[in-house]
């Protein structure tokens, strides 16, 4: 896997026809874009939505896996004879197990064993086992003697690139040669600069940790596997668990209706789930195997952090000369990827200038997955707060500084045009909104409490979805419809968007449509959810669909009473003439459609625009209150100023908005995975009390959505670009740059903890 | 700040979930941190001291079960019942996805033993519908979309009733403080609030159950 393909699936991927419409952007919409409900909500408040880790099968047994508690480690020896004899223990299998005997393919170009006798981080699997309770699975596993090699480790980056570091690939601790990107002349645009600035910034790595942990429920039917997994897209699972134990699709069947949340770090199938499988094979009986909060936090996951140093230069009338930066970042021990950290500096803001030098490095440390905008909220960070700190030198407003250097074209593909930019009106508007010149021109504070305010913009490099999908509708005779698809609903409302989208063509309420989804037995082939492009990709085929049964529907009228087919629509339940408001024929006096039950239509994805980028874009202000006295930062109010295309749900979308700024309050607020970086190589904050995530104190109540609407019609039929990912890229970045305007002080490392805090203002106390 | 579920003291003088653990120290955390560390001694296997019996009263009704003292209320409502709307997110008492309320105060069901459970009355969220209707909490978190992935929800919704029951007419800040002790990774929690303020406004007007 390319460092830049992490959200994109592996393998290939089918090709679905052309879809057979090719619709004009609606007009005034009745039911898209408005506020609505979920249409699974009951499920999801009543307790009746079955998650994977809800599941519980006559006769299920509960799997566990037995995990290196070093850093690195070679396993010399297990013995599990106790474990077998144990009350209530079915299987226990090891490395040596014949069955366990697989490779494990950590991405394409990377892989291990199942069970891997170099154990290269805390957390590798080294033994399993099944049992009739957790707890007697739990009293297995303690009882497995392992004898260990304990092995040299490293744990930061910046000690895998030291000289005489312990080396812990063969091929080195430096994955691949750097990667370098370059256009123009750096050193003629530092010349031409009026100010050139050169700063050093960190960021801690982040853990995904959504609240349903990692797992799945395996059983065999004979030669026929089931599985229920917490997944964001149940077709790749299949095809892991069906590459790896040698069976036809057809027979592996992954079903993930519900799943709680996964950020990324759901897209792809876990060892867990090839030994939940083989569990389930050995013993005949279904296994539930979900990890610990701190298996989660070891293994399954993790935003690489990064030492990132940008070098910029600016004319003082604000045009950007230059950037420079360099990044060094680590995956973990396996190149699963880690990349995208220069994507804004090479894309967001013109420059013809630009080089970008990427390394990445290995350590002992649980492998990385895509984190909702991998390498991007890093990147904002950086960049974000240093444009901040050139608009200062040259006295200028950073949101101006920011609209004078808006690009029409991605430079970082060739001058591409993007479909539609509204970074510039995300930015106006989004200020305006704000207030931002008022709070901007606030009095000197010298109290203990200081406020300020701070913005910061962002694009997402993905965002326009694409082929393939397929999607079926079905329209039963009495209007009540049945939506078919394979994509996951991971909590961003798909499900509800798409009925949305059925309604809107169809004219059937969105709550006589139910829709059934990730279940690779029963919904068509979907790419996993994720990298915000779920609703791009699968909007436009949910239209084509819904036109599908229309046409039919309509053809169907047209012979049935000799109308003409062109002058006909849908209304409410009923057939009828544009033109001839007499002829109207509700659904249930069409002959034919009482007889044939029900109308079939099937929609594809077509391709994206060719010479053409999609990308949503996004500007986020923010006002903050430092306490002088102990370092902590309240933020009193969030705006997010978001271009993601139409807006499909009103309600949904706010949601996503306010959660993405959540999230990134964490990771500039409170969110850092610790490694003893020294002594042992472990984590030391691998549960949910120490590795601190947002709470409701954290957050602001007073929360802004504001929606950038351009009516780009040429990204897809819908007009939808994706919302997950920019949501959080800018959130963090704009809370550095409050805090700066609320105390003058840079915090260039994340998170900006209280002792940090406290510390820097101590030292600019000093200095001052 | 939040209080943690499953002290003792009277609700409002707690202290935060984070702080709790805290004050217990860093050993009591590290002794329930899970793998063993390196060197550690195999720890003797306890078997089952055989089942026990019990009486849980749940959503109303009586049960009367075949317990492990091991085993927490959690588990028992989950994998033993099937009572899966109470959900699981860290086993230890740090995220709030199983609170149920106990004689009506939240609760963290994963820090309860069935047993402690035993003559106390026990509401999941299941407990809170009206046979297939929902409740006006649940109802407040539909309109609201006070959820995304809905994991942490059940949880979410019953320490709201839990708050409601103790302070029909919470602040905003008084919301936030009492839902502190619930977790949210989608990040939903600006919609909980609005979510919260709608239910104590329709109680209020004597709309609620
Ligand atoms: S599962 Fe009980 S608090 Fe997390
Ligand atoms: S809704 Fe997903 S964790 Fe709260």
């Amino acid at each position: 896997m390319t460092r830049r393909d992490s959200y994109w699936a592996e393998g290939p991927l089918p090709e679905t026809p052309s879809p057979q419409s090719s619709p004009a952007p609606w007009g005034t919409t009745r039911v898209v874009g408005t506020r609505r409900p979920r249409i699974d909500a009951y499920e999801r408040v009543s307790g009746t939505a079955v998650y994977p880790s809800d599941v519980v099968l006559p006769g299920m047994l509960y799997g566990a896996i037995l995990r290196c508690p070093h850093a690195h480690a070679l396993v010399k020896r297990v013995d599990a004879s106790r474990a077998e004899g144990m009350p209530g223990v079915r299987a226990v299998m090891t490395g040596r197990s014949k069955v366990a005997d697989l490779d494990w393919p950590y991405s394409r170009r990377d892989h291990s064993k199942l069970f891997d006798p170099h154990c290269r981080h805390e957390g590798e699997a080294v033994a399993a086992v099944a049992a009739d309770t957790p707890q007697q699975a739990a009293d297995a596993l303690r009882a497995i003697q392992v004898d260990y090699e304990v092995l040299p480790f490293v744990a930061d980056e910046r000690d895998a690139v030291a000289a005489g570091a312990p080396k812990i690939r063969d091929g080195g601790n430096l994955a691949g040669e750097p990667e370098v990107s370059e256009r123009g002349d750096v050193a003629k645009g530092f010349a031409e600069a009026d100010v050139v600035l050169e700063r050093s910034y960190r960021c801690a790595y982040e853990i995904h940790a959504p609240m349903e942990c990692h797992g799945c429920v395996a059983r065999w039917d004979g030669n026929r596997l089931t599985v229920w997994e917490s997944t964001q897209g149940v077709f790749r699972i299949q095809a892991t668990l069906a590459g790896m134990l040698h069976l036809p699709l057809t027979d592996v069947r992954v079903i993930g209706h519900y799943m709680g949340g996964g950020f990324g770090s759901k897209l792809q199938a876990g060892k867990y789930t090839v030994i939940a499988s083989l569990l389930a094979r050995v013993t005949a009986r279904p296994v539930k195997l979900f990890l610990s909060r701190q298996e989660t936090m070891l293994c399954v996951g993790n935003r690489p952090g990064a030492e990132i140093r940008l070098k910029a230069g600016v004319k003082k009338d604000g045009t950007l000369t230059a950037f420079e930066l360099s990044s060094l970042t680590s995956p973990g021990a396996y190149e699963v990827g880690a990349g995208l950290l220069d994507w804004l500096a090479r894309d967001l803001y013109t420059c013809p200038n630009v080089r970008t030098e990427s390394r990445v490095a290995f350590i002992n440390a649980g492998p990385a997955r895509p984190m909702r905008a991998p390498g991007h909220p890093q990147g904002a960070w950086a960049l974000e707060q240093m444009i901040d700190e050139l608009a200062e030198a040259i006295q200028m407003d950073p949101v101006e500084l920011r609209l004078r250097n808006v690009p029409k074209v991605s430079q970082a593909r060739g001058g591409k045009p993007y479909t539609s930019t509204g970074l510039a009106r995300c930015l106006e508007e989004g200020a305006k909104a704000f207030g931002w010149s008022e709070a901007r021109k606030k009095q000197q504070q010298n109290g203990r409490y200081r406020r300020g305010v701070g913005s910061a913009a962002c694009l997402w490099i993905a965002g326009g979805g694409g082929p393939p999908s397929t999607v079926i509708v079905k329209l039963f005779a009495d209007g009540s419809v049945n939506l078919n698809m394979g994509a996951s609903d991971i909590g961003t409302g798909t499900k509800s968007v798409m009925a949305m989208v059925v309604s809107e063509e169809l004219g059937v309420n969105p709550d006589q449509i139910r829709v059934e989804n990730a279940d690779t037995a029963t919904t068509q082939f979907a790419t996993p959810s994720g990298g915000s492009k779920t609703v791009p990709t699968e909007s436009p085929a949910v239209r084509d669909a819904a036109i599908a049964v229309k046409k039919q529907l309509l053809a169907l009228v047209a012979e049935e009473k000799g109308w003409d087919p062109a002058d006909l629509e849908l209304d409410g339940q009923a057939v009828v003439s544009r033109t001839d408001p007499q002829r109207r024929l509700p659904f249930a006096e069409i002959s034919r459609l009482q007889r044939q039950r029900v109308i079939v239509g099937v929609g594809y994805r077509g391709p994206n625009p060719e010479d053409a980028v999609v990308n949503p874009f996004a500007a986020q202000f923010c006002e903050v209150e430092v306490d002088t006295n102990t370092g902590e930062v309240r933020v009193l109010r969030f705006l997010g100023a978001h271009d993601s295309g139409r807006v499909l749900n009103r309600l949904t979308y706010d949601n996503q908005v306010f959660g993405g700024i959540t999230m990134g309050i964490g990771f500039g607020l409170t969110e850092e995975r610790v490694l003893d970086r020294r002594q042992t190589g472990k984590m030391l904050n691998a549960n949910l009390h120490s590795y601190r995530m947002p709470t409701a104190l954290d957050v602001p109540a007073d929360m802004v959505s504001l929606p950038i609407e351009l009516g780009d019609t040429e990204c897809n039929t819908t007009g939808a670009k994706g919302l997950g990912e920019p949501v959080t890229i800018p959130t963090a970045a704009a809370i550095a740059n409050a805090v700066h305007d609320a105390v003058g002080v840079r915090v260039t490392d994340t998170p900006i903890t209280p002792s940090r805090l406290i510390g820097l203002l101590a030292v600019a106390h000093k200095e001052g | 700040m939040a209080r943690d579920r499953n002290r003792t003291d009277k609700p409002g003088k707690g202290v935060t979930r984070r702080g709790f653990l805290g004050t217990v120290g860093a050993g009591a955390v590290a002794a329930v941190t899970g793998l063993p560390r390196p060197g550690e001694a195999v720890p003797e296997i306890t078997e089952p001291k055989g089942m026990v019996e019990t009486a849980l009263s749940i959503n109303g009704r009586m049960h009367r079960l075949l317990v492990e003292p091991r085993w927490t209320l959690l588990f028992v409502l989950r994998e033993q019942m099937g009572i899966t709307g109470t959900k699981i997110g860290c086993a230890r008492g740090e995220c709030g996805a199983c609170t149920v309320l106990m004689d009506g105060s939240p609760r963290y069901a994963c820090m309860t033993l069935a047993l402690e459970a035993q003559g106390h009355e026990i509401t999941t969220v299941e407990g809170l519908m009206d046979g297939e209707e929902l409740g006006d909490v649940q109802q407040a978190f539909v309109e609201e979309d006070a959820f995304q992935c809905g994991y942490c929800t059940a949880g979410q919704v019953v320490a709201a009733q839990g708050l409601l029951a103790a302070n029909p007419s919470p602040t905003v800040d008084e919301i936030r403080a009492g839902m502190a002790g619930n977790l949210c990774r989608c990040g939903a929690y600006v919609h909980i609030f609005r979510a919260v303020e709608r239910a104590a406004k329709g109680r209020g007007k004597g709309g609620g159950r």
